[in-house]
């Protein structure tokens, strides 16, 4: 099968490349782009260690083709951190909270809590408990991780509250 | 986990989707949130040799809300219609429903014209549209055609849609003020399908049942919806167990599908019937 020519903004940078249609985001992000923030778990749509932003939406990119993420724009871990290089708030908190063990599911736990913060910035614990629950972790029982996201929360809103 | 290779189109109006339908046949399949279709060509269960992606077809988009039907786009996400405040006061069975469906990065992508066009008696979105009485607009080469959701199920991936059809909307009457509804789903876990689901209406002297995942279709009754009608509740959960038809599988055996359908059944029609006012 021939090749597309796709071009999408990844982490605030236009990046083009020669891809067949059929190639899943997450192969492209990781082998062509060499972006491995996201991870690749199950590749079957269940376990979340691939989530990215695509458009403003938290989606599974081992279940997107890179052929319709063509003109997006797609965040992943790497475009989370601040101008500085330096880990961003919800970074920060899930490594103050210990919200990870072995880290796999990280990445995409991150990018994940991010749009749901964006959509929900004071959310309850059930909030959260329900707003990731398209994303697996198989150590740290979950606890951590939801202790991490309610502190980045309140840090983001305090930061805010400064800013004004 | 490689899809076979395929041909990339992305049309932006439905009469060229349609025409690349046309012009390939079997070969070519639409795709719109991928969510059931991708997992189906990674197992190579399809293998397609053209996807047109109804991504940009702005006609196929959006929610509208009237006195007497709301219309849903083919294309609105599950997302959509979970975040939609006047579908929610409208129709509030939907985003109930909505939310019962896989995770949240699912239903980013989901679209509720893929979910009633793909055809899977797992899928929510069909018995609930039997049971909200909804229609939908089948646009191809001769026309545009409405069917009735309950008219358009016919076995496990087999729909009234023809091959060279597009689902463009949804319509659904919105129903009477006094009405209580109420969508109940037993799942093993987050993001599974349902063991047995159950979407209730009733108030006002009126009452319609559907039930999912309990036969190759979805399972609208006439008989069990009659009998909650007249507050027989008993009368209905009878008529329902009467007409679905689970198979045993990994969900569990048929006894059991039985019991937990009665179970989602009982808890639906009482939710709902308490919201009846
Ligand atoms: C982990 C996981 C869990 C899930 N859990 C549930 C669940 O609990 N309940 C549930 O209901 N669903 C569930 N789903 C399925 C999900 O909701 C799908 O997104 C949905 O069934 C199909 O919508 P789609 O837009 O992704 O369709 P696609 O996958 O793009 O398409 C599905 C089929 O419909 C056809 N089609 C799509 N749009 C049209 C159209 N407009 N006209 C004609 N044909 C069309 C396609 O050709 C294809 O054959 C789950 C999916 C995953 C990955
Ligand atoms: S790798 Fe995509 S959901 Fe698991
Ligand atoms: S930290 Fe190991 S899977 Fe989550």
């Amino acid at each position: 099968m021939s090749k597309m020519h796709v071009k999408l903004n990844v982490n605030g940078r236009e990046v083009e490349g020669l891809a067949e249609p059929r190639m899943l985001l997450i192969h492209f992000l990781r082998e062509n782009l060499r972006i491995t923030g996201p991870h690749i778990g199950c590749e079957t749509s269940h376990c979340g260690a691939c989530t990215v932003d695509i458009d403003g939406k938290s989606v599974k990119s081992c279940t997107v083709f890179v052929a319709q993420a063509n003109g997006a724009e797609v965040t992943t871990v790497e475009g989370l951190v601040n101008d500085d290089g330096s880990l961003g708030v919800i970074q920060e908190m899930f490594r103050e909270h210990h919200g990870l063990q072995c880290g796999f599911c990280t990445p995409g736990m991150i990018t994940r809590a991010h749009r749901l913060l964006q959509e929900n910035p004071t959310p309850t614990e059930e909030e959260v408990r329900f707003g990731m629950a398209g994303n697996l972790c198989r150590c740290t029982g979950y606890q951590n991780i939801v202790k991490a996201i309610m502190a980045s929360a309140d840090m983001l809103n305090a930061q805010k509250e400064a800013a004004e | 986990m490689i899809p076979a290779g395929f041909e990339y189109h992305r049309p932006t109006d439905t009469a060229s989707a349609i025409s690349i339908l046309q012009e390939h046949g079997d070969d070519a399949r639409v795709i719109a949130g991928g969510h059931s279709l991708i997992p189906m060509m990674k197992l190579r269960m399809a293998d397609l040799a053209h996807v047109i992606d109804l991504q940009d077809i702005q006609e196929m988009k959006g929610i509208e809300i009237g006195a007497d039907s709301v219309t849903l786009g083919a294309m609105v996400t599950q997302h959509e219609l979970i975040t939609h405040d006047g579908l929610a006061a409208a129709v509030p069975i939907i985003r109930e429903a909505a939310l019962q469906i896989a995770d949240p990065q699912v239903r980013y992508m989901g679209t509720v014209g893929g979910n009633v066009a793909n055809g899977d008696p797992g899928n929510d979105m069909p018995g609930l549209m039997q049971c909200l009485d909804a229609s939908f607009e089948l646009v191809g080469p001769d026309g545009t055609r409405t069917v009735a959701a309950r008219d358009f199920y016919e076995a496990a991936y087999f729909t009234a849609r023809e091959d060279e059809e597009i689902l463009t909307r949804i319509m659904i009457p919105v129903p009477a003020a006094e009405t209580g509804q109420a969508y109940e789903k037993q799942k093993r876990k987050i993001g599974d399908y349902a063991t047995a689901a159950a979407a209730v209406m009733v108030g006002g002297g009126s009452a319609s049942v559907a039930m999912t995942n309990l036969a190759d279709t979805p399972v609208w009754s006439e008989e069990a919806s009659a009998a909650l009608a007249g507050g027989d509740v008993e009368g209905c959960v009878a008529a329902m167990l009467d007409a679905i038809d689970p198979v045993a599988d990994n969900r569990g055996p048929v006894e059991f599908k039985k019991h937990v359908a009665a179970v989602m059944l009982r808890r639906a029609i009482a939710r709902a019937m308490s919201r009846a006012g």
